[in-house]
């Protein structure tokens, strides 16, 4: 084992949205990279136990929430009949096995090779690789990103089938009657709509004031009044004090005293950082006390050779902050003058409503006391959103209060996710909110509503 | 150079007051040094001033003072770790009050050094009017620049630092002409406002030149190769033989110097130069020829702005010297060649090339320069194609005098020939330009008494 030496001048450890962007933008340069991956395939949390496959499933929610909806204009298609073997199936083969295989192919493509097993480091310029291939990797440059993984709730050491990290619950291994989600972030939000809308009676506790810590609460109101409607119950500063599998249930104890049974329990608090056991202590690379790989603004960590990319590098841990990231170390790798300077990466949470923001949020403006304008646009007012049977949206606009120049955006309302974009593109960019005002938006659309807001500040 | 120091010491100021020490901006554009060796250990105290570690950047190794006076408490960086402009170097416990800053002190412990910031400048190097550069009005603390992602890459691009520049657009933003005017003003910058050049007519951006390479076979399936990484030295002569030999034109013209009269002279006087500590050189009176006809043919001691589309004349002439060091190519500058005496300019010569091969030079050693000599001759050959010290216009390339028949008068007589390439960047001058100042040069080095009255 390890006779076998191989050199390259990118090592890529770990295959998710951060990895393979890099080998690529590597191989795009003209680099050798290759990159390692316990699973011997890219796509990463994301593909595989993550974006893809939970917003496929709350595809299928939203077909049911917009099926049950039908019935206010007079079209009823019954009561759904759900079939867990098929949707698996389609979840799986036709949605996640498609990209895999794509991602594949386009690896193929680049000359980019993908190793299986585990890789260690031994020193700044060799990472070993166990299991499947074992073998010894000598780089002139290496870019950790091995990811995060699902959080285990402090304090609980249950074991128990009924206890399901997101990564289980994307399974769905069933539909269980009476379903507590722990946790009232994105993960919890999303995975408890989905179980909701699947059949379940949801219990969701969330240990702080409000859902979706971070977010502006006038975006969160219009998702936790659904939210409040479809489960079963939303109850915040909660913690749960217990968990104990009764054979038949899980009971839990809530710290208010409250005990409640459920068939199964989804913990969703939040994700950590992989960098233990990668023999990063080997190389100059200094990692935080919670896991995190320090980094400048290239990536590179304080080991010249050594590189980290996505959610090893800290918060937000999304899969398009990795992916820029990635190309970001490659590019610098390959000697161009590249940095993340990024301003904005986008946050969506794809529930029903969806959630999305980017840039400087009112909170964070008043936190740290920058003056600004901020313009809010209900959903009531929109044509296009009453066409939809959808006025539950709000549309919002944080511009610097001298320059007018836009600074943060925030969106709730169906097609949230879709429309942040263009808020993307107007902080990134330095847009002033005149410039969004006086750019035709068609009509009707929902994207008109951010035109107005723009119109509101310059009034 | 004022600027330079001016901005160390607001890096050092800013510093104060958290009580960690960042590597500062070293100017030109540097934005890592590589660290050679830690002089300080944790726990160590240190007085303001102490040396505190050495670096290596692109240019020289140099000793980073501390800016304060403390016990140290940490060491953030090992020997041989990159680092970047910014990065924590040192933190400092019971650090002493300094630089008029309202450090966060230790009560019990603190002394009072309380050093004025011209205090650093002075120990810093020559004291220099630490006014001449002026500040610009920065960004607002830390918002976002308004600038779109192409023009903060083009930023990084040119070496423009975005958040010093100010935005010409609505709102403050910042367009891709208001990063290439500060890149084309970056090079005048540092120089006195009087001797700027006073430009007539607003010029207009060249096209910018850039070439990707493109990707090596793998020679692997020819045999076995072994990959060196290159030292950052290596990097930055690649770099910047790179961006010469893209980016400008280059011409060389060629010619010799008959200089039997002045080996003569030099002969003549070895022995009343070593009496005086110094031992006489072709070189230096090459430089002084060099440095003479520059004053004839300002056009040479330029630098083109191909964003402004204007020649920089400089009213200065500080020349380089290449000096093949162990580590490899280094061009120290001695500054005002034109108006220093012969002597004074072989003892600096001699002085700045002991320190470049010992390693000791420090930056402002490297920087500056107008034109550059590189002299070929110890090495033999019979001449070379030197490539441009951009962003210089011109270079010249001195190979092996040799002893050779040359007709005179009928007859066939022995001369000391000395070949010499001049190459230019026909950007700026044109064959008959450049002729006409190797010619300059040719006829000081040919009648020495022209060149030491400076005729």
């Amino acid at each position: 084992m390890g006779d076998l030496v191989r050199e390259v001048d990118v090592a890529v450890v770990g295959g998710g949205p951060g990895g393979y962007s890099a080998a690529f933008r590597c191989a795009e340069l003209g680099l050798e990279a290759v990159v390692v991956d316990a699973g011997k395939r890219l796509g990463g949390a994301c593909l595989f136990e993550g974006c893809i496959p939970s917003k496929a499933l709350l595809h299928v929610a939203a077909v049911l929430a917009e099926a049950e909806r039908a019935k206010d204009f007079g079209v009823d298609f019954g009561a759904p009949r759900i079939s867990l073997d098929p949707l698996r199936t389609w979840t799986r083969e036709r949605v996640v096995g498609k990209l895999a295989r794509g991602l594949a192919a386009v690896a193929r493509g680049k000359g980019v090779e993908v190793i299986g097993g585990r890789a260690v480091f031994a020193d700044s310029r060799s990472v070993r690789v166990e299991g499947e291939e074992p073998q010894t990797i000598r780089f002139r440059h290496a870019i950790v990103a091995t990811g995060s993984a699902p959080a285990a709730l402090p304090g609980a050491d249950l074991r128990s089938e009924r206890l399901m990290d997101s990564t289980a619950a994307l399974q769905v291994p069933d539909v269980p009657p009476r379903l507590l989600v722990i946790g009232g972030g994105y993960i919890g939000l999303e995975l408890g709509q989905v179980y909701a809308a699947l059949g379940s009676e949801v219990t969701l506790v969330e240990m702080l004031d409000g859902l979706l810590p971070g977010a502006d609460r006038d975006l969160v109101q219009h998702l936790a009044r659904r939210c409040e409607r479809t489960f079963k119950a939303v109850r915040l500063s909660t913690r749960v004090a217990g968990l104990r599998d009764t054979g038949r249930a899980v009971e839990a104890r809530l710290d208010d005293g409250e005990t409640a049974t459920f068939d199964r329990v989804l913990v969703a608090v939040g994700r950590r950082p992989q960098t233990a056991g990668l023999g990063l202590e080997l190389t100059r690379a200094r990692v935080t006390e919670r896991g995190f790989v320090e980094t400048d603004e290239r990536g590179r960590t304080a080991d010249a050779h050594v590189w980290a990319v996505g959610d090893v590098t800290g918060e937000p841990m999304l899969a398009h902050r990795a992916m820029r990231q990635g190309k970001v170390a490659a590019e610098a790798i390959a000697g161009r003058p590249a940095a993340f300077d990024n301003v904005v990466v986008p946050a969506v949470v794809f529930t029903d409503p969806e959630v999305a923001w980017c840039g400087l949020t009112e909170r964070e403006a008043e936190t740290t006391g920058c003056p600004v304008k901020v313009a809010r646009l209900q959903w009531a007012a929109s044509g296009r959103a009453a066409t939809l049977g959808r006025s539950d949206g709000l549309t919002k606009l944080v511009a610097d209060a001298e320059t007018g120049r836009v600074l943060g955006v925030g969106i709730v309302g169906p097609g949230a996710g879709e429309l942040i974009a263009e808020g993307a593109v107007a902080v990134e960019t330095a847009l002033l909110a005149e410039d969004v005002a006086l750019t035709i938006h068609a009509h009707p659309t929902l994207s008109e509503t951010l035109m107005e807001a723009a119109e509101i500040l310059l009034r | 150079m004022a600027a330079d120091l001016t901005r160390i010491v607001t890096a050092y100021n800013d510093t104060v007051m958290s009580r960690t020490f960042l590597l500062p901006d070293l100017g030109e554009g540097l934005t890592e040094a590589e660290v050679v060796k830690i002089l300080v250990r944790e726990g160590d105290l240190v007085h303001e001033d102490a040396p505190l570690l050495e670096v290596e950047t692109d240019k020289a190794t140099v000793e980073i003072p501390s800016p304060m006076g403390g016990r140290v408490e940490k060491v953030h960086v090992q020997a041989g770790q990159t680092v970047q402009v910014g990065e924590v170097l040192v933190s400092f416990a019971d650090v002493a009050a300094s630089s008029g800053t309202q450090a966060a002190v230790t009560p019990d412990t603190t002394r009072a050094l309380a050093p004025e910031p011209e205090t650093l400048v002075a120990s810093s190097g020559p004291a220099s009017p630490a006014s001449s550069h002026p500040t610009r009005s920065p960004q607002r603390g830390a918002d976002p620049v308004p600038a779109t992602p192409a023009t903060r890459r083009l930023a990084r691009e040119l070496g423009v630092e975005i958040r010093a520049v100010n935005g010409s657009g609505r709102g403050g933003r910042v367009t891709d002409d208001d990063v290439r005017a500060a890149a084309g003003r970056r090079e005048t910058a540092p120089a006195d406002e009087a001797r700027a050049p006073a430009s007539t007519a607003p010029g207009k951006p060249l096209a910018r030149v850039g070439i990707e390479p493109p990707p090596l076979p793998r020679f692997e399936q020819w045999g076995p190769v072994e990959r060196q990484p290159l030292s950052h030295l290596r990097r930055t002569i690649a770099e910047r033989m790179t961006l010469s030999a893209t980016l400008v034109p280059h011409v060389t013209h060629f010619d010799r110097a008959d200089v039997t009269d002045l080996d003569a002279l030099i002969r003549r006087n070895l022995d009343a130069g070593k009496a005086r500590g110094v031992t006489l050189t072709l070189t230096s009176f090459v430089l002084k020829a060099v440095a003479q006809a520059l004053g004839e043919h300002p056009h040479f001691n330029a630098s083109l702005d191909p964003a402004a589309g204007e020649l920089i004349v400089k009213r200065y002439v500080h020349l380089g010297v290449a000096v093949a060091a162990e580590r490899g190519l280094i061009v120290p500058v001695i500054r005002d060649v034109d108006r220093k005496p012969l002597l004074e300019l072989q003892r600096e010569l001699g002085a700045l090339a002991t320190r470049v091969r010992e390693g000791k030079a420090t930056l402002e050693d490297l920087r500056g320069g107008t034109f550059t000599v590189t002299n070929l001759g110890a090495l033999g050959g019979t001449g070379a194609l030197p490539i441009i010290n951009y962003p210089e216009v011109a270079i010249l390339g001195v190979a092996r005098g040799r002893e050779e028949p040359v007709v005179r008068e009928g007859a066939i007589v022995p001369r000391l020939l000395l070949p010499l390439s001049l190459t230019f960047d026909h950007r700026v001058a044109d064959g008959a330009d450049g002729a006409r100042f190797a010619s300059a040069v040719i006829r000081r080095l040919e009648h020495p008494d022209e060149l030491l009255l400076g005729l």
